[in-house]
């Protein structure tokens, strides 16, 4: 069982929910990215989303695309963020997952990429503009290197979709809490009780919801209709203003 | 025996492993349903009437075919021909594919319609295709192309559009088309991305391709009509490659040599260029798999040409296809020799050229005198010139 796996399962046992915070790697610097994850482990994350700098983000808003800019003016690319993962992996044993777009892979080679992506210690990998029906290599490579894959899930799909997605994803299934981009504001509506209700009947995976999550409240009433919850932007926005994390992050914990 | 052509894309969007699908999840209904109701409409009886109809009476369709008498005689060789897609409506080829995805839109029921342009000419084109259809519009533009296509910005607010600069990454054509996508993400349910160029997700390749054969379609009848036979030669600008598939379809299973010309900028070793083929390498961005200017971290680079049109990091997946088929050869020419181009065409015809449609006029100054006096070429002028005359102006450092 990945270490994933173990971790949703460890924190259903004890009826809790799993909080996924997602920084970029490389922002403000690589050397700051280690830090940030030891330190967001303390404030009581469960897993660690890793964001991989690239040039074109489109799933994401302002906040998060100003982090890549930052990041990539760093020169830090994916080639750089694998080393970090195994520094990081020295230190700690908590899940990571690497969020990159897919051309920097692409570019990599899918199996090069796997195998020391794997290697250095990365648990699982989400790739915003890969749809399972483009990803039949992706899988089955990822699934020979124990590389949990992720995909998303929106609200407008369908159950066609919801099947693909729930059948394609290894770890978790990420559900995209709003129709749009990061850092949008949530809402927490019918639609998204019935897609997850939906989802739940789908699959036994579980199902960590992301997008718009800000403040305590929100992560509270996402996480009752989940397995985990994903926060990005907010978390971002607070390092770029040099703001203190453990804070914030202790409370979303104790939210939930 | 003729070979003739599989019929490409399939039923996934790919083109021999070139296009496909990669885009958020929540763009996946979207898409479906696009496809669906494109695939549907395209055969409705009414909407082709709809369409021939707006096509003849708005977009002023069939454009001439116009026999270029005293460029042929500058450059000494073959017969030169000008499709005259600058005659269109609004001034250059957009205007084909953007009224028909404007009808489709609101065949769907879509109240709102996006798009991303580099040149203007897109924009202008959606912008108008919203006022005709009736749907509110909104265009994003690069804040570099806001800065060198000032015109056309004006034109498309006088169209009722609102124009949305983007003013993150290069500030090009790429960045907006990045944005657009962030709108449409968000706002799918009620809003149609009509996107300019047969590049993207499937099925955009293939609807954008269908609405701009029209100009390889009458191209043929008429120079057939014209001349009794068909041309030796095709040429075509390459941006994202809409106007050259659109002319090139037509021939597709004639023996013809096709010649793609992308933007060369200062020179493929300056790295300052668009030129896709020549410079870059397999990559998959903005929605499908296809060559791309980009760095060893699969980064997307910079690109430069001084036409805001070819100024963009990858190139339609059907090029790709058709190059590996060596069915249509793909060279560049450069800001000097489009330059140049724009001037020749302006003072031996009487036609100023798109900065776009002068890097393919600039392949005929190289080709057509090495060609005999029986030989024919036909260069697609994809739009008109006068949204670059300001920069041109300026380029040339004379104040206006
Ligand atoms: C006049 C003109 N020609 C050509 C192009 C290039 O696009 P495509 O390769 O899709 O024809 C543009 C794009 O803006 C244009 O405005």
């Amino acid at each position: 069982m990945s270490r994933i796996s173990k971790t949703f399962k460890k924190l259903k046992n004890s009826g809790k929910k799993a909080l996924i915070p997602y920084i970029m790697a490389g922002d403000p610097s690589l050397h700051d990215t280690k830090k940030l994850v030891l330190e967001l482990e303390e404030a009581g994350a469960d897993m660690i989303e890793l964001g991989v700098p690239f040039t074109d983000p489109l799933a994401d808003g302002p906040a998060i695309q100003r982090a890549h800019e930052r990041a990539l003016s760093q020169n830090v690319t994916l080639r750089k963020v694998l080393p970090l993962v195994e520094e990081i992996r020295k230190d700690t044993n908590i899940p990571l997952i690497l969020m990159t777009y897919y051309n920097p892979v692409f570019k990599y080679g899918i199996e090069a990429f796997v195998k020391e992506a794997a290697r250095a210690g990365v648990d699982g990998v989400i790739v915003p503009d890969l749809i399972p029906d483009e990803a039949g290599d992706f899988i089955s490579i990822a699934k020979k290197h124990k590389l949990d894959t992720i995909f998303l899930l929106a609200p407008t799909s369908t159950g066609d979709r919801i099947k693909k997605v729930a059948k394609a994803s290894a770890g978790f299934i990420y559900y995209v809490s709003i129709t749009g981009i990061t850092g949008a504001t949530l809402t927490v509506d019918e639609t998204m009780k019935s897609t997850l209700e939906k989802l739940k009947k789908a699959t036994k995976k579980p199902v960590a919801v992301g997008f718009g999550i800000s403040k305590p409240e929100e992560a509270k009433l996402v996480a009752d209709l989940a397995d985990g919850i994903i926060i990005g932007s907010a978390i971002v926005r607070l390092i770029a203003e040099g703001k203190d994390i453990k804070g914030f992050v202790k409370a979303i914990k104790e939210a939930i | 025996m003729k070979k003739i052509l599989k019929k490409l894309p399939d039923s996934k969007g790919h083109f021999n492993g070139y296009g496909g699908r990669f885009v958020p999840e929540t763009l996946m209904p979207a898409l479906h349903e696009l496809e669906k109701a494109y695939k549907n409409y395209i055969k409705d009886k009414n909407f082709i009437e709809e369409l021939s109809m707006l096509q003849k009476t708005y977009i002023g369709r069939p454009t001439a075919l116009y026999f270029a008498k005293r460029l042929t005689e500058h450059l000494g060789g073959a017969k030169i021909y000008l499709k005259r897609e600058d005659l269109c409506h609004t001034g250059a080829h957009k205007i084909n594919n953007a009224i028909a995805q404007a009808l489709l839109a609101k065949k769907m029921d879509k109240t709102r319609i996006i798009a991303e342009t580099g040149a203007g000419q897109h924009g202008v084109a959606t912008a108008t295709g919203a006022s005709l259809v009736g749907l509110e519009c909104e265009i994003y533009m690069g804040s570099e192309d806001i800065r060198r296509q000032a015109l056309n910005v004006f034109r498309m607010r006088l169209l009722g559009a609102k124009v949305t600069e983007v003013n993150i990454g290069s500030r090009t054509l790429k960045d907006a088309i990045n944005e657009a996508l962030r709108d449409w993400t968000t706002n799918v349910r009620y809003t149609h991305y009509v996107l300019g160029t047969a590049f993207g997700p499937h099925p955009y390749p293939q609807m954008v391709r269908d609405f701009q054969s029209v100009i390889g379609k009458e191209a043929r009848q008429q120079i057939l009509k014209a001349e009794g036979k068909l041309p030796d030669c095709l040429i075509a600008c390459v941006g994202g490659g809409s106007n050259s598939i659109g002319l090139f379809y037509a021939f597709l299973n004639d023996n013809i040599k096709m010649t793609g010309v992308e933007a060369g900028g200062l020179g493929i070793e300056s790295g300052k260029h668009a030129a896709r083929f020549a410079g870059g390498s397999l990559g998959v961005f903005q929605g499908c798999k296809s060559y791309l200017l980009q760095d060893d971290d699969g980064n997307v680079l910079g690109t430069h040409s001084v036409s805001a049109g070819l100024d963009y990091a990858s190139v339609g997946p059907e090029h790709c296809y058709l190059r590996d088929l060596k069915k249509i050869e793909y060279t560049y020419a450069t800001d000097d020799e489009a330059l140049k181009a724009f001037e020749l065409l302006s003072r031996t015809e009487g036609i100023i050229p798109a900065l776009e449609s002068a890097h393919a006029i600039a392949e005929a100054v190289k080709v057509a005198p090495a060609m005999s006096k029986e030989s024919i070429i036909i260069v697609n002028l994809s739009g008109r010139g006068d949204k670059d005359v300001q920069e041109v102006a300026r380029i040339k450092g004379i104040g206006l």
